[in-house]
């Protein structure tokens, strides 16, 4: 039976070309769009090089102070001292590892001005990443045992700094007037994945205002990596039994009363303040993901109702067929699960080629390096992702066509 | 076969009402060929589509196989015409877009058979009626007379007990017209279906069992040619 409504399918598709130009246009483009969205959002959130152990990791950006007397509050990343002091405490992660927010530096480098972005790390952050080294070798703690001046770059920046091509690692590059012995060169990762993304990284003992201040606040961004994901709630129950625990610092006329921290997972902890930020578990990527499904129901209901509009029309085109295969047995309900999934069918084939636009759109985006090592793909989410949106689709704009064709009266239907 | 009794078919709009069928009551035995003739309009095919359960009556009973057809759901009604009716068509109503095979296979879809068993009945159905070399045709290839072999061939796939065929020689020239009436006459004959043929071909209607005449709705006469 699918055999033949396929022949059926493909058929009037070869009978009107036009009809079947204009619709798998129409589907292609919104698909289009729908997928590059999605590997967007992939390249964003899904754990890719370096972090692919994003799924059993927890992330904090913020601490919150609150002086509920004043209304006052002190807002922002954690200081060396915090996480040291109480996450890298905790028993149930696997490990715990930190990093500066990303800074820019201006540094003169063969022969040319270069912009760099350089974050201090801990040793922890090369273990808990899985950085490629072109060459070298990570931080270690023996570098912060010795008060080693080292950086590790990316390849980008060897490039730049060095010349293509040539070696890097034990040469000396110069960051805010000091001069690291260029350890390691790693291939570099894209600037959207913030947490980890510098073109130079150096051991946190180089910074030049005290890294181990015993203020909460810092420039620090704690990443901790769980044993496995199902451990997960076990490491942020523990920490937030922890919380409430911390003694609270009082700074001049500051006295805070509350303290706000959680680690969180990866989206959560990026969303926090946006427009999706929630109360944590989960809430963000909820309301997240709901906002997704309506946009996506929006973006493909206007092409869906054009669609509508030329199925209906085609109910006169096709009454003869449909009244045949009435008089020859077929019931209502079995015509309205023909004409769905000969639009499913024209849906999908519509996906299809919004796969193929897209991943060609996607190719020229990586090379343009609007994102510098750029990794968007076409990947089997992105694949689920558009078959489950071509169904959608194929379903919004087929059943009700369908369903007025099926009710079409045979003896109408065959005179037509 | 079929018993109907007193059918009535009204056609009404806003304004007008229209009586295309008027207290009707026939009786068409099992392996019977009954003709109907008549002048256009006299209700001839609605009186088909009737028998054929593709219209439903004003008022009136429809009594197939000693089973009434009332209060039929869409499912049962079409469960009933696939197993029970094939349908002959003065316009052939082929489907242009499939080939031969896949036209005849069509009533097949709607039961439980396998794609191969479809086939080979298919097959067998294009063979009685001399078109198995025409299997992977398209409707379009065709002539006139191939197409309604081809949409006998359809009817009969599913080996229905009743064939109702609306003036199945009507666009084709004698020639044509006389093999397609030797087909139904060979399908009464050998496999003892029931066929009810509309036509206008009073040489035609003069080889069935026999001829019943309408006029404005209503049944005139009955003629049994059993003996002639």
């Amino acid at each position: 039976m699918f055999k033949n409504y396929l022949k059926i399918t493909l058929a009037v598709m070869r009978r009107r070309k036009f009809f079947t130009f204009i619709s798998l246009f129409g589907i292609s483009i919104t698909l289009t769009i729908l997928i590059v969205l999605t590997a967007f959002y992939e390249h964003m959130f899904a754990g890719k090089y370096p972090e692919v152990y994003r799924d059993r990791s927890l992330f904090s950006t913020m601490i919150e102070e609150t002086d509920t007397s004043t209304g006052g509050m002190r807002r922002g990343p954690m200081s060396i001292y915090f996480i040291k002091k109480y996450i890298s405490t905790l028993k149930t992660p696997e490990k715990v590892g930190f990093s500066s927010s990303p800074n820019t530096v201006n540094t003169y480098g063969n022969g040319k001005k270069l912009k760099l972005y350089y974050k201090y790390t801990d040793a922890n952050f090369w273990e808990i990443l899985s950085f490629e080294f072109l060459e070298g070798k990570p931080i270690t703690q023996q570098h912060f045992d010795n008060n080693e001046a080292v950086a590790v770059i990316n390849d980008e920046t060897r490039d730049d700094y060095f010349g293509k091509g040539v070696s890097a690692t034990g040469k000396t590059i110069e960051i805010n007037g000091q001069n690291l012995r260029v350890i390691g060169v790693v291939r570099g990762s894209p600037i959207t994945r913030m947490m980890v993304s510098a073109d130079v990284y150096m051991p946190y003992h180089l910074q030049k205002v005290d890294p181990l201040t015993t203020s909460f606040n810092g420039a620090y961004q704690p990443i901790i990596l769980a044993k496995n994901e199902r451990d997960l709630p076990l490491v942020q129950a523990e920490f937030n039994e922890v919380v409430p625990r911390i003694p609270l610092q009082q700074d001049g006329d500051f006295k805070p009363h509350v303290l706000n921290a959680k680690l969180e997972l990866y989206f959560e902890s990026f969303m926090m303040s946006g427009p999706f930020g929630g109360s944590g578990n989960g809430e963000a990527q909820r309301r997240f993901y709901i906002f997704a499904t309506l946009f996506a129901l929006f973006f493909m209901s206007l092409p869906a109702i054009n669609l509508v509009n030329i199925n209906v029309s085609r109910i006169l085109e096709r009454s003869s067929e449909i009244g045949i295969r009435k008089a020859f047995g077929a019931s209502s309900k079995t015509l309205v699960y023909q004409f769905v999934l000969e639009n499913i069918l024209l849906t999908l084939m519509g996906g299809a080629l919004a796969l193929i636009i897209a991943a060609v759109f996607l190719w020229w985006f990586n090379a343009s390096h609007f994102i510098d090592y750029a990794d968007l793909a076409i990947n089997w989410t992105v694949v689920i992702v558009t078959i489950a949106l071509s169904l959608v689709f194929g379903l919004m704009s087929g059943v009700f066509p369908a369903w007025r064709m099926s009710k079409l009266p045979i003896v109408e239907a065959l005179r037509a | 076969m079929i018993h109907l009794k007193n059918i009535e078919k009204v056609y009404r709009t806003d304004t007008v009402e229209t009586l295309a069928l008027h207290n009707i009551s026939l009786d068409i035995a099992k392996g019977e060929f009954l003709s109907i003739m008549g002048p256009s309009g006299c209700g001839k095919s609605t009186l088909l589509n009737i028998m054929g359960l593709l219209d439903e009556p004003s008022a009136g009973v429809v009594n197939i196989e000693n089973e009434t057809i009332t209060g039929f759901s869409d499912k049962k009604l079409s469960r009933f015409r696939n197993r029970k009716i094939g349908f002959i068509f003065q316009s052939y109503h082929l489907i242009n877009d499939l080939p031969v095979l896949d036209n005849v296979e069509l009533p097949l879809l709607y039961r439980d058979v396998s794609g191969a068993e479809r086939r080979r009945l298919a097959t067998e159905a294009l063979e009685k009626v001399g078109l198995s070399n025409r299997m992977k045709h398209y409707p379009s290839q065709l002539s006139g007379g191939q197409k309604q072999r081809v949409a006998i061939a359809r009817a009969i796939v599913g080996r229905p007990d009743l064939i109702l065929a609306d003036e199945p020689t009507g666009n084709l020239d004698s020639a044509m017209g006389n093999e397609i009436m030797e087909i139904l006459e060979q399908l009464n004959r050998n496999d003892r279906t029931t066929i009810v043929m509309v036509t206008h071909d009073e040489g035609m209607a003069r080889r069935t069992h026999r001829l019943v005449r309408l006029f404005d709705g209503s049944l005139v006469s009955s003629n049994s040619f059993y003996n002639d």
